[in-house]
């Protein structure tokens, strides 16, 4: 199949139908997948991973704060991949994809947070410390507040797939602006990125980085939740066309009737 | 597109556009302050610029949902967005007017509330200064937010929800150019960022908003 081909299979799925035939076959793959994954990372990371000699067990706590962390990430990011193709195609089912996704960003952003301030708590002595990172997230989540908000606030639907579509290309500049921001405005105590580093992987920087007895099992920790978040995802869009399509035939029974 | 400012101006002075209530409220909130954390004088000077610029976003915020809804109730909006005038424009001119009526006021007000906190005297200028620069780009994000949400029944909360984030470069960067301009440390590179910021805002947002605007009028 040539390239053009393919980008036009993509947009096959922008019939809901087909979305929903297709994720309908693949969803118990992925939750299937995801949740092996999952257990086993973190059964692995648990009882099969020595103690940090410096952080004790509590280092264990790595395989759910790093994964969510970077899922809370991706998540924004996926939402400003669907909003710009609402946007610009106008395909419904990317617009409820991105409605679907942005409370599964919230919670992630919450796990990733929580997991923080418990692992913080031992090793920094505190719960909460105003650090780039952790501000940085805290304002994530309020720009996920404002997104789901704007969603649950109009009543139709198109409009409301527009508008917030604008809020995530501008919540997302926004975002980064205020990420240099709170760099700028405060030095921290959050380690660099030390997982997915080019040198970290291959082991050729000293610096400090993520020791390979604990990147494999958090290696797997993220597929899973990688795995998960796209079952999530196909799950509750399918919600999301249901529902819509429930509403369309009250709609159409009422006017009828 | 004057006659547009000048209408809008106008309204703001005459009809109970809510013109001093947004430096009321600065005021309020600056004398409320030294109550909540206590009259000691040493403290209020250190935290002085930040409240002020706080006080100051937090009046311009108070300001925003009246920015478009009163044009919206009485469809002259609608009658804007079909005038020759580029919605664009439209927007550019509200957010001016918004700026001129409630952001300069805040400017100008924001010395004399220094004087009640205490503000040490080399941070006058630089507060006043960090402020002409930095409210212009809360008028301007504020005009987006206000296009957001201007055909919602119970939009104010919202409003402030969705526009809130996006204040926070604009705050970080100028409360830290005052901040900074308060103890006599060099001010420049927050100064840069902070102008870059609102000339970013300025020329960019109104886009955005007229596209947002128009998804709402359709």
């Amino acid at each position: 199949m040539s390239i053009a081909a393919k980008a036009n299979a993509l947009w096959e799925y922008a019939n809901p139908r087909k979305f929903l035939a297709t994720s309908e076959r693949v969803l118990p793959f992925f939750w299937i997948t995801s949740g092996a994954c999952l257990v086993v990372g973190l059964v692995w990371g648990f009882f099969f991973t020595p103690d940090d000699y410096k952080q004790g067990s509590t280092v264990k706590i790595i395989y759910l704060h790093v994964p969510a962390a970077l899922m809370a990430i991706n998540c924004w990011l996926m939402m400003l991949a669907t909003s710009l193709v609402w946007l610009v195609r106008r395909h419904h089912v990317s617009a409820l994809a991105a409605r679907a996704a942005a409370p599964i960003g919230i919670v992630m952003t919450l796990i990733a947070l929580a997991t923080g301030a418990i692992w913080g708590q031992p090793m920094w002595g505190t719960w909460w410390a105003w650090d780039p990172r952790l501000t940085s997230f805290l304002i994530l989540f309020l720009f996920y507040l404002g997104y789901v908000a704007l969603w649950e606030a109009i009543e139709d639907s198109d409009t409301a797939a527009d508008l917030t579509s604008v809020l995530c290309l501008v919540g997302s500049v926004f975002a980064i602006l205020s990420r240099y921001a709170v760099n700028f405005w405060n030095q921290g105590l959050h380690q660099g990125a030390s997982v997915m580093r080019a040198g970290a992987i291959t082991g050729t920087d000293t610096e400090e980085k993520v020791s390979n007895i604990y990147f494999y099992p958090l290696l797997l920790c993220i597929v899973g939740f990688v795995l998960l978040f796209i079952a999530l995802v196909l799950y509750r869009t399918g919600t999301e066309i249901r529902a819509r399509r429930i509403k369309a035939l009250l709609t159409r029974e009422r006017v009828n009737g | 597109m004057i006659a547009l400012l000048l209408r809008d101006l106008k309204l703001a002075f005459r009809a109970g556009g809510g013109f001093g209530l947004g430096l009321a409220f600065f005021l309020i909130v600056t004398v409320l302050v030294p109550f909540s954390v206590g009259p000691q004088s040493s403290l209020l000077s250190t935290i002085a610029p930040g409240v002020l610029w706080l006080g100051a976003l937090l009046a311009c915020l108070l300001s925003l949902d009246r920015l478009l809804a009163l044009d919206w109730e009485d469809g002259s909006l609608d009658l804007l967005a079909t005038a020759p005038l580029p919605l664009e424009a439209v927007v550019t001119i509200k957010a001016l007017a918004h700026w001129l009526t409630t952001g300069l006021p805040l400017v100008l007000a924001a010395p004399f509330l220094g004087v009640l906190l205490n503000l040490p005297a080399p941070g006058f200028a630089w507060l006043v200064i960090s402020l002409l620069i930095g409210t212009p780009a809360m008028s301007v994000i504020g005009t987006f937010g206000a296009a957001l949400t201007v055909g919602l029944k119970r939009g104010g909360l919202l409003l402030s929800l969705l526009v809130l984030p996006l204040y926070v470069p604009t705050l970080i960067f100028g409360a830290e150019v005052a901040r900074r301009g308060a103890t006599g440390m060099e001010t420049q590179t927050p100064l840069l960022m902070l102008a870059g910021i609102t000339a970013a805002t300025v020329a960019l947002l109104p886009f955005a908003s007229a596209a947002v605007l128009r998804i709402n009028l359709r």
